[in-house]
């Protein structure tokens, strides 16, 4: 065997050390590039827009905010916020680990959000449509005064103006930190949806991933017609005080979409891609 | 008494202590009648006291008193002919809710409520007071039923938690509550709701859209049961009496917040210390209630209904 002399130049470093200043280092910037949850593969934002946050591999459905189901929904992106203004006061001075007041400040701070809801009039396919859509980041999306009152006054709306409401929900249930306050809203926002009921107003209720606790049992079960995207957590109870109630592992599938649909409970699942067709041929039908 | 509080000690003490007494008038046959008066009237003071200053928690204690009356004794202490009627006409009976057309003060009237049980069996057979869906679309059947006949209803609730199980999520527990709340706000005769004992969360507001909504003294009502806001906040079970401060869950709290129309006082020492005073007291309530209602025209009863609930809440805008 010959011994190997011939130098290797390619591994041979010019420059030492990292030279580039720090002022021309390119970053990718954060969240350009993301896991989906599901099948863990990695998706890249303007894909994931395009997509309508959807997973185009696995078809997940990626948990998003008012914002996005906004720009999905209504023609153009254009709309008009309702009740924008509407904020959590504490009646109850609520402390627990924090403060409820401390909570609500952070919470805002973090999300940009003033409560768990937004509302807004604009248009659908051309044609007139309030959408209030809740936001699971404020607080695990949680229904407190601010959410019935903004639900309230947007039925109001809808039967002053005669125009079909669509109510996105996406909550773990009450705000615990307005206790009964936050009870009666499941009351308040029924009884409202009686009335638009007797107006004869459509009232479309999306049920999204996770829909449980008083939201189930009050607006979100009331639509005329009830729908959800698919593979959402649908239920009154959550599945871990289910399977401490009767000590046996759940059924694969409780409590998705799919099981609600089979029990009877929505009228179908709508994939978020055909969400914006399907929720526009429904009010165009009701309307002609 | 089978069952006292810690909170009771003091009057537990005093009990012993006649007993004692009584027992050593008996033995020696001397007239011990002024010590006994005396030990009856620190008794009396000492209730009173206990009584006036109870805690959230501790009427939370109170409300489950396995002796307090239940929703089929209130009905048999106040009212004549009662038929219970049961079924939902889809599934089954539900025996964590009862109800039927009863008699009170002469008038007819529908009487829904939670049943819990007496006795260890029994509170196996009724769910301890936890309705699957099957229970709240039985409940809104007797209330169309009702409204058809133009029967007034009454609603007592004493439930903790609707039932949180596999088939109650199959039988859609969220659309049987929500259903009720909707068709309660517009069902076009008056409804009186009174919380008899717990108030527990959706499961208890599912049969609690009333035009005046009433709480017994030492009852609670709240969007949780103190344990389970204690394991959800600080996550554990430790910290249920100040849960219990915290959700201002009893009568006064909630009265002083106008999330309910008033309070119903209860004999000193609780519902289960008298529990025949407590059923007089609740009929005449109940039918002061109804005498004022009936007055008003059906129209101004469901819009005053809406009204009112339309109004809970606070925010800042």
């Amino acid at each position: 065997m010959q011994p190997y002399s011939i130098e290797m130049a390619w591994f041979k470093r010019d420059k030492k050390g990292i030279i580039t200043s720090t002022q021309d280092k390119k970053e990718a910037p954060d969240g350009i590039w993301n896991k989906c949850p599901q099948c863990k593969k990695p998706l890249h934002y303007a894909e994931q827009v395009e997509n309508n946050y959807v997973c185009h591999y696995c078809n997940f459905h990626l948990r998003i905010g008012s914002a996005e189901y906004f720009a999905l929904l209504f023609d153009n992106n254009e709309y008009t916020e309702l009740y924008g203004n509407l904020m959590s006061a504490d009646p109850l001075n609520f402390v627990d680990t924090k403060k409820y007041t401390e909570r609500i400040i952070d919470s805002i701070a973090k999300t940009g959000l003033k409560d768990a809801i937004r509302a807004a009039h604009g248009k659908i396919k051309g044609q007139d449509i309030v959408i209030a859509c809740m936001d699971f980041n404020f607080i695990g999306g949680s229904m407190g005064s601010v959410v019935g009152e903004k639900i309230a006054r947007s039925i109001n709306y809808c039967i002053e103006n005669k125009v079909p409401f669509l109510l996105i929900s996406k909550s773990g249930g009450a705000r615990m930190m307005e206790a009964a306050f936050s009870l009666m809203q499941m009351a308040k926002t029924a009884a409202k949806l009686a009335l638009l009921s007797r107006a004869k107003i459509p009232y479309i209720s999306l049920l999204t991933d996770p829909t449980t606790g008083g939201v189930t049992a009050s607006y979100a079960m009331l639509g005329d017609i009830n729908i959800a995207e698919p593979e959402a957590l649908i239920g009154f109870a959550g599945p871990r005080v289910i399977k401490e109630t009767i000590k046996k592992d759940l059924p694969k599938g409780f409590q998705t979409s799919e099981f609600v649909l089979e029990h009877g409970f929505l009228d179908f699942i709508v994939d978020r891609r055909e969400m914006k067709n399907r929720i526009a041929s429904f009010i165009s039908l009701m309307n002609n | 008494m089978t069952t006292s509080f810690d909170f009771e000690k003091p009057i537990a003490d005093l009990l012993q202590q006649i007993e004692k007494v009584q027992q050593i008038a008996e033995k020696t046959k001397v007239d011990m009648s002024g010590t006994l008066e005396e030990l009856n009237q620190q008794l009396n003071t000492t209730r009173e006291q206990i009584y006036s200053n109870l805690t959230g928690w501790q009427k939370v204690q109170i409300s489950r008193h396995p002796e307090r009356p239940y929703t089929l004794q209130y009905i048999e202490m106040m009212c004549q002919d009662f038929i219970e009627l049961h079924g939902d006409r889809t599934v089954k009976d539900d025996k964590a809710i009862v109800g039927g057309f009863a008699s009170i003060g002469g008038q007819t009237v529908m009487v829904i409520g939670h049943q819990k049980g007496t006795n260890t069996k029994l509170r196996q057979f009724r769910n301890f007071g936890m309705a699957n869906p099957e229970g709240y679309r039985k409940a809104l059947r007797l209330m169309k039923l009702a409204e058809k006949f133009n029967k007034p209803v009454i609603t007592l609730i004493d439930t903790p938690g609707a039932f949180p199980g596999l088939e109650a999520e199959e039988r859609g527990q969220g659309e049987a509550i929500a259903r009720n709340l909707l068709e309660m706000s517009v069902l076009r005769v008056p409804v009186i709701c009174v919380v008899i004992g717990e108030g527990a969360s959706g499961g208890a507001l599912g049969i609690g859209i009333g035009d005046k909504v009433l709480m017994l003294e030492h009852s609670w009502y709240s969007v949780i049961s103190p344990e389970n806001c204690s394991a959800i906040l600080w996550r554990t079970w430790d910290f249920k009496e100040r849960a219990a401060e915290c959700l201002k869950l009893t009568a006064d709290d909630m009265l002083k917040n106008r999330l309910i129309d008033g309070i119903i006082p209860e004999p000193l020492g609780g519902a289960h210390y008298n529990p025949a005073m407590m059923g007089g007291i609740l009929k005449e309530r109940i039918l002061n209630e109804l005498a004022e209602l009936k007055n008003k025209d059906i129209d101004t009863v469901v819009t005053e209904r809406i009204n009112k609930f339309c109004a809970m809440g606070v925010v800042v805008e």
